[in-house]
């Protein structure tokens, strides 16, 4: 019976043009996707269904294909509870528990991976790259002996002391274009902005200093320097100091610019940032600081990096494809799980890269979908989700959509105080799903 | 350092006598230089600087190569073989000699956009750089940067921002610093650029961390067309770094800029933190190219300048007075030179511009290759490091 029914889903699943199928879903996503632990028995029979002693007199070809012998040995209470944390943990993020289930991912994710806060993961990160090349140094106000405007960069100036943490003046056009000399000289600094808001100042020396050079020069002249810091709305702290600068350095050829969303992200695009040969704008976002991810093994792995300019998908979806980076992948995927109870599955694209743009995977998403929906903290005006659509309208992706495509941005209005205000001056939830709906026109 | 070599006048093919052998000539002399001014230091640079014929003959080479270079350039921009912006040295090059005899090769530099004395002290070749000039191919950027950017090992630029070149300037002397090779780096600003907030946030942390920053005021007494009274509150440029030491420097004297770069590289590399320097010089030309310059000063200024205090012209009848050459000799280095210039010229008008392929590289490094967006969603270009 078990065998069956998951024979009649997975079959759904792979066959589905994303039209009529949807309308079954309720009943198996409802049964699925409903977290909450008074409902292990619901995910009682997927544990039995790995555990051996059910398994070897089933039939189904999938099944036989587990490799059972990598079952660790928990009580068997334990194993279900641990189960259905770990389901939890796979389910919010979208995942496809079939596929999930047929790469053995749940068991692999149970001994190794572990709770990381995007900051413990960012300094991870610094520490692993300070450790590994004797010329990253990292310069900023408050990074040493303050152990960093929001801690991001705890412990490092007592691990590894004044030459190579730097604290300095309130002077961003100063320290940012002594940290670009450096970076011409030979060294690979770390030039931390207290927030993008204050680069502005300094901006003249991130774009005419060190993301043209190396063309000017035609190649005599590289700079390897990481912008870093918070970007975007944090809580409270009004209009000078929550605006959004993916899009003015987006805008900008001979830069990098990198937006991170969780703790592996964080890790690995600063790793690689840090590694690269070139001026990388790497925006974090300080309200995602304190959020707890789980990180893989891999991840874990002190040569653990992501590729600069590759989206990832963090949602399979049949029906529409969200386009989103930073904070706003987690508005999106929590949109989508409610979204996923209507029948509505969403792809969730976290772009990762600002600069250059991952357009071939979102072009493939689309084409998939039919409908595009990009999700941004941003202002809308020349924004990110502006050159999305553009990209998407002079590509083969265009002839696949079914109705124009929508972008969720920021209000174009400089950032109020009033809680009430700045919470509707930012794409909340409901305007993501509001705003779904409409692109499918239900 | 280039020995002069007595063949150079049969080189070019003219039969020269030397009616005197050169036994004959004085090997070294010691003259007197004009003190400096100082400021925090109790002892300015020596009084007395001593010059050899070797040397003399080699500070007048690369001066008036430099001269030639930038009159050749100011004609080929008349001729518009030249475009854009063109900033021209004449009248200053003392300075980029001076320097650059008091430092190493493996010490660095940096300035703003009247660059090219210093990319060819620096090293680079005249007919690279007048290829850069008229866009070529065979220029030192290969034809992408122009007269503002120009870049050799050791030599930042070539900067178009005035005043950005400084705060960089402190950054690579902090990397010296870092690295601990007893390097210095000289960063040069103008009197126009005095005035800019971001020197004072370099001079102020370079102070803090003590880094081995030369920092150089070239002035010329004009920003643009502003002369110094009416853009400075104070005009004392080498008392402008406050707490960092200075010293005030005759920029048109090549012994002077010699002895007080000397100093100022010693006080940096004793670990003593940085130094500023203003070298009093002049520019015959406008500011650039698009500008008369004569506006804002009158002809009598300049040809006084010219009469009395032309480097070149103080060099050459110090090394005479002092019998250290001959007459003809400096003929034959002017000949020399005024061919060598020519034949750059030659290349730089006659070498075929960069080929369109070459548009989109060199964006990032060690990058695989990249596509980028073109005038229009159909024209594919590509990129590679």
């Amino acid at each position: 019976m078990y065998c069956s029914s998951w024979q009649f889903w997975s079959s759904l699943h792979k066959g589905s043009s994303g039209r009529c199928p949807w309308l079954l879903f309720p009943f198996f996503t409802l049964w699925l996707f409903a977290p909450p632990p008074s409902q292990l028995s619901r995910c009682d029979w997927l544990c039995v269904m790995t555990r051996s002693d059910r398994v070897v007199n089933c039939s189904c070809d999938w099944l036989k294909s587990l490799d059972l012998s990598r079952v660790t040995a928990f009580s068997p209470a334990e194993d279900r509870f641990n189960m259905a944390a770990s389901l939890r943990c796979f389910l919010r993020t979208g995942k496809n528990a079939v596929s999930a289930l047929q790469r053995r991912e749940f068991h692999r994710s149970l001994p190794a991976a572990v709770q990381v806060t995007v900051r413990d993961a960012l300094n991870q990160a610094m520490d692993e790259e300070l450790e590994r090349d004797e010329r990253v140094f990292l310069l900023g106000e408050e990074v040493a002996q303050y152990d960093g405007a929001y801690k991001v960069s705890r412990g490092l100036w007592k691990k590894y002391g004044d030459k190579r943490i730097i604290d300095t003046p309130i002077t961003e056009m100063g320290f940012t274009g002594i940290a670009v000399g450096a970076a011409m000289a030979g060294l690979r600094p770390i030039c931390e902005f207290m927030t993008f808001n204050f680069s502005m100042q300094a901006i003249d020396q991130v774009i005419n200093s060190a993301a043209k050079t190396y063309y000017m020069s035609a190649g005599l002249q590289s700079v390897p320097i990481v912008f870093r810091g918070p970007n975007g709305a944090s809580a409270g702290v009004a209009a000078q100091h929550s605006q959004c600068f993916a899009a003015w350095y987006g805008h900008c050829p001979g830069l990098k610019v990198v937006s991170p969303w969780n703790a592996e992200d964080a890790k690995g695009l600063l790793k690689s940032a840090i590694r690269d040969d070139n001026p990388v704008v790497f925006l974090e976002n300080e309200l995602m600081y304190g959020v707890p991810f789980e990180m893989s093994e891999e991840s874990q792995s002190k040569d653990f990096t992501i590729p600069i300019g590759k989206a990832k998908v963090e949602r399979q979806g049949t029906h529409v494809t969200m386009v989103t980076h930073s904070r706003y992948v987690s508005h999106c995927l929590d949109a989508a799980a409610v979204l996923a109870k209507e029948g509505i599955e969403c792809e969730v694209i976290n772009l990762r890269t600002i600069r250059p743009l991952d357009v071939d995977c979102i072009e493939t998403s689309v084409m998939k979908t039919n409908h595009l929906v990009t999700v941004e903290g941003g202002w809308p005006q020349f924004g990110v989700g502006a050159e999305i659509c553009a990209r998407v309208m002079e590509g083969p992706a265009f002839n696949y959509l079914d109705a124009p495509a929508t972008r969720v941005t920021g209000v174009d209005i400089p950032m109020p105080y009033a809680k009430i205000l700045e919470d509707n001056s930012l794409p909340q939830i409901k305007d993501i799903i509001f705003s779904v709906k409409k692109t499918l026109n239900v | 350092m280039e020995l002069f070599n007595l063949n150079i006048g049969c080189s070019c093919g003219s039969r020269v006598v030397v009616s005197r052998s050169f036994a004959d000539f004085t090997p070294q002399a010691t003259f007197d230089i004009k003190k400096c001014d100082v400021h925090r230091l109790e002892e300015g640079p020596p009084v007395k600087a001593t010059l050899t014929r070797d040397q003399g003959l080699q500070y007048y080479r690369i001066m008036q190569t430099v001269r030639r270079m930038e009159l050749k350039a100011d004609q080929l921009y008349k001729q518009k073989i030249i475009r854009g912006f063109c900033h021209l040295y004449d009248g200053q090059e003392a300075c980029a000699a001076g320097i650059e005899a008091a430092i190493n090769p493996s010490d660095h530099l940096i300035t703003a956009y009247r660059a090219h004395g210093y990319t060819y002290t620096r090293g680079v070749a005249i007919k690279e750089i007048l290829a850069e000039l008229t866009g070529r191919k065979g220029g030192v950027a290969k034809g992408k940067g122009g007269s503002m950017h120009m870049y050799a090992p050791h030599f930042y630029g070539g900067n178009g921002i005035v005043g950005a070149q400084v705060p960089l300037g402190a950054g690579i002397a902090l990397a010296c610093q870092y690295q601990g090779n007893n390097q210095v780096c000289v960063t040069l600003y103008g009197d126009g650029a005095a005035n800019q907030g971001q020197l004072f946030e370099a001079f102020n942390m370079a102070a803090l961390w003590k880094l081995p920053c030369i920092f150089i005021c070239e002035n010329n007494k004009y920003g643009m067309g502003t002369s110094v009274e009416r853009a400075s509150a104070s005009t004392d440029y080498y008392k402008r770094g406050d707490f960092i030491p200075g010293l005030r420097v005759d920029g048109m004297d090549v012994l002077c800029v010699r002895e007080a770069t000397q100093f100022a590289a010693d006080h940096c590399r004793s670990g003593k933190g940085p130094i500023v320097m203003e070298l009093q010089t002049y520019r015959y030309h406008g500011h650039s190219m698009s500008d008369p310059g004569v506006s804002y000063r009158t002809r009598e200024e300049i040809q006084e300048v010219r009469s009395k205090s032309d480097p070149i012209s103080l060099l050459k009848d110090r090394m005479l007075s002092n019998n250290m050459a001959a007459v003809e000799e400096f003929k034959e280095i002017d000949i020399a030179i005024r061919k060598e210039v020519e034949e750059a010229a030659q290349y730089a008008t006659s070498d075929p511009e960069p080929p369109l392929e070459e548009l989109c590289n060199h964006i990032f490094k060690n990058d695989p290759p990249l596509e980028v967006r073109g005038t229009h969603p159909w024209a594919t270009l590509k990129s590679v490091s």
